[in-house]
């Protein structure tokens, strides 16, 4: 089985139809097919794909339950916002050509050490990944190899996410408070309301999603995967192998963060805003039910099941906006009774019962 | 001959419980072992703090008569040489019977060694040979969930054999096997002693006499008796506490 199988080939035919008929029907046919705020929906739609691909990662490969990885791409989102917030410059409120229009309001005499650097664009992408693969770095180390797992592990990233959100909000933080970074201009030159930047940032997003997906499909493929999914299905046998299981842990763990850093990067020019809302554990809790619904461990599974749940909100929320936390809960609830193999298995087997071709084997290592 | 393991006053209680009790014994480097005793007497302890899951409170366990297996953890244990075959059988269930035992093999097992590996015919071989070692070719690419109880014995007993470990602790391996494959079971332990250092903790007692060997009786966390099998049959202790008048 090499890296692109028949599931990961179908999906990503799929991911470049897409990306080649938006910005086709946006930009070059007359009379706009496709209005632009849907170019910058899917856009967000496939930041939130590659976010499931990373939890899908460590969760449906490694066993690790994150409820925090909002956290990650919130803090990816926060380093591209900080570039894009310095790249307004003087053309903010204040017109304040050294601080951001926050930073004047609250009376910042000076620039905050670690806003330094994020006006240069390639920084900007190093912290994107590096913050967040800092954290997990920081937070796996300790938990890992304090053998912290299942629900333990689930509470503490939760915490961790919680405690990031009240951070955020407080305006003292020097990342605009409850408010959080918006009024972006442009970003390398382009400016971000224009249909064409639009669509650039559009396929940008497309192209991190496959990058993700098969970066995490090479993993899992490898040996190192199979050892991943040994621990899942039995930590203790697996250190008596002699693998050193939190070294394993750690290292996807701080992959998918980074993964989840990306996606938030992408996410904040496409949206407009980041704020602290992004690290409130009902986001981190969002995600686990979109890998859910999708299908644990199948990568695409966990993509699609974004996808499915994110445009069943847009959808739900415009036309009945308090019933769209009841119909979560029930999604969730329906999966984890009905499908718990998701959308991905149940289409599979349904295929699978009628033409039966060969049995899927599964990879030599 | 020179000495494999050696414990040496070793201590170690649960809530007050004296699991083990003032416990020493030496193996040799190649010999075959069979640990006995009552339920409680403390083997399944013995075996955590030899292969670094339990720490003792007090005396010394030594590997090779130099290094100190208290520092170690499970991993590190396993990587000097100890393999460990536990009583209910635990395979890799959703992965097949192929992977299982090319997971087991001796070979580095670091982040980039395995993100990076890339299987060789050399490989292939060695996992073939170990297949038919313990009769599970024709299922090599079944997942090893779906294997029988018997089954599973048997590859825990390959993915054991694939380490090629100095040491190995086989805890009950006759469990859920049938008459004729307990004594195969006892034929391949003693075959592979002597290359290897094998300690079995067993309760069945025909597949005891089967292995032929030494025999160190525990009780209350401490030895009891040890020699040969009719030596400490005939111990009156040994009657009392465990084999019954």
């Amino acid at each position: 089985m090499g890296l692109i199988d028949r599931r990961m080939g179908i999906f990503l035919a799929g991911l470049f139809i897409l990306t080649v008929a938006i910005p086709v029907g946006n930009l070059l046919i007359d009379g706009k097919p496709v209005p632009s705020y849907l170019v910058s929906l899917f856009g967000k739609y496939l930041c939130y794909a590659l976010l499931a691909v990373a939890l899908d990662l460590v969760w449906g490969y490694c066993g690790i339950l994150s409820l925090g990885h909002g956290a990650f791409f919130a803090l990816g989102g926060y380093a591209m916002g900080m570039h894009l917030m310095r790249q307004i410059g003087d053309r903010g409120v204040y017109a304040n050509p050294d601080l951001p229009d926050f930073m004047v309001f609250l009376n910042y005499s000076e620039l905050p050490w670690f806003w330094h650097g994020f006006d240069m664009f390639w920084f900007a992408c190093l912290m994107v990944m590096l913050v967040p693969g800092l954290l997990a770095f920081v937070f796996g180390w300790f938990a890992f190899r304090s053998r912290v797992t299942g629900v333990y592990l689930s509470i503490i990233t939760q915490a961790m996410t919680y405690a990031l959100m009240l951070a955020f909000f407080r305006n003292e933080m020097g990342f605009g408070g409850n408010n959080g970074l918006t009024d972006f201009k442009d970003v390398l030159g382009f400016n971000l309301q224009s249909d064409s930047t639009r669509a650039g940032l559009f396929i940008l997003s497309a192209i991190a999603l496959a990058a993700g997906l098969l970066i995490a499909k090479a993993i899992t493929n490898s040996k190192l995967g199979k050892i991943l999914i040994a621990i899942r299905d039995s930590e203790s046998r697996t250190r008596f192998l002699g693998y050193r299981v939190e070294e394993y842990k750690l290292f996807v763990f701080v992959v998918s963060a980074m993964m989840a850093g990306v996606a938030g990067a992408l996410y904040t020019p496409q949206v407009g805003i980041i704020n602290p809302g992004e690290f409130s554990p009902a986001n981190s809790i969002e995600i686990v039910i979109w890998v859910a619904l999708g299908g644990r461990g199948t990568l695409v599974g966990a993509a699609i099941g974004a996808f499915l749940v994110a445009l069943t909100k847009t959808l739900l929320t415009g036309w009945l906006p308090e019933a769209w936390l009841f119909a979560l809960g029930a999604l969730f609830i329906f999966v984890t009774l009905f499908m718990p193999t998701g959308v991905l298995g149940v289409i599979e087997s349904t295929l699978r019962r009628k033409p039966a071709p060969k049995p899927t084997q599964e990879a030599s290592v | 001959m020179s000495v494999q393991l050696s414990l040496d006053g070793v201590c170690r209680s649960f809530d007050g419980f004296k699991a083990i009790n003032n416990l020493s014994l030496t193996i040799e480097k190649g010999e075959l072992r069979a640990v006995i005793g009552p339920n409680g007497a403390g083997k399944t302890t013995m075996m955590d703090i030899i292969t670094g899951k339990t720490r003792p409170d007090e005396g010394e366990v030594l590997w090779n008569q130099t290094v100190d297996l208290t520092k170690t953890d499970e991993a590190g244990s396993a990587r000097l040489g100890i393999g460990r075959k536990f009583q209910k059988p635990t395979v890799f269930e959703t992965q097949s019977v192929k992977t299982n035992i090319a997971l087991s093999l001796k070979e580095p097992r670091t982040i980039w060694a395995t993100l990076f590996h890339r299987s060789s015919a050399a490989e292939d071989a060695r996992i073939a040979e170990l297949l038919d070692l313990v009769k599970l070719s024709a299922v090599a690419d079944w997942m090893a969930g779906d294997l029988s109880h018997g089954q599973k014995q048997w590859l825990e007993i390959g993915m054991l054999l694939a380490q090629d470990p100095e040491l190995l602790l086989v805890d009950e391996p006759a469990a859920g096997m049938t008459d004729a494959e307990t004594m195969r079971t006892a034929d391949l332990l003693r075959s592979i002693a002597g290359k290897h250092t094998v300690v079995v903790v067993e309760h069945d007692m025909d597949f005891v006499r089967a292995l032929n060997c030494r025999v160190t009786v525990l009780h209350q966390g401490h030895v009891l008796a040890e020699g040969s099998l009719d030596h400490v049959s005939a111990n009156e202790q040994v009657i009392e506490v465990y084999l019954g008048r």
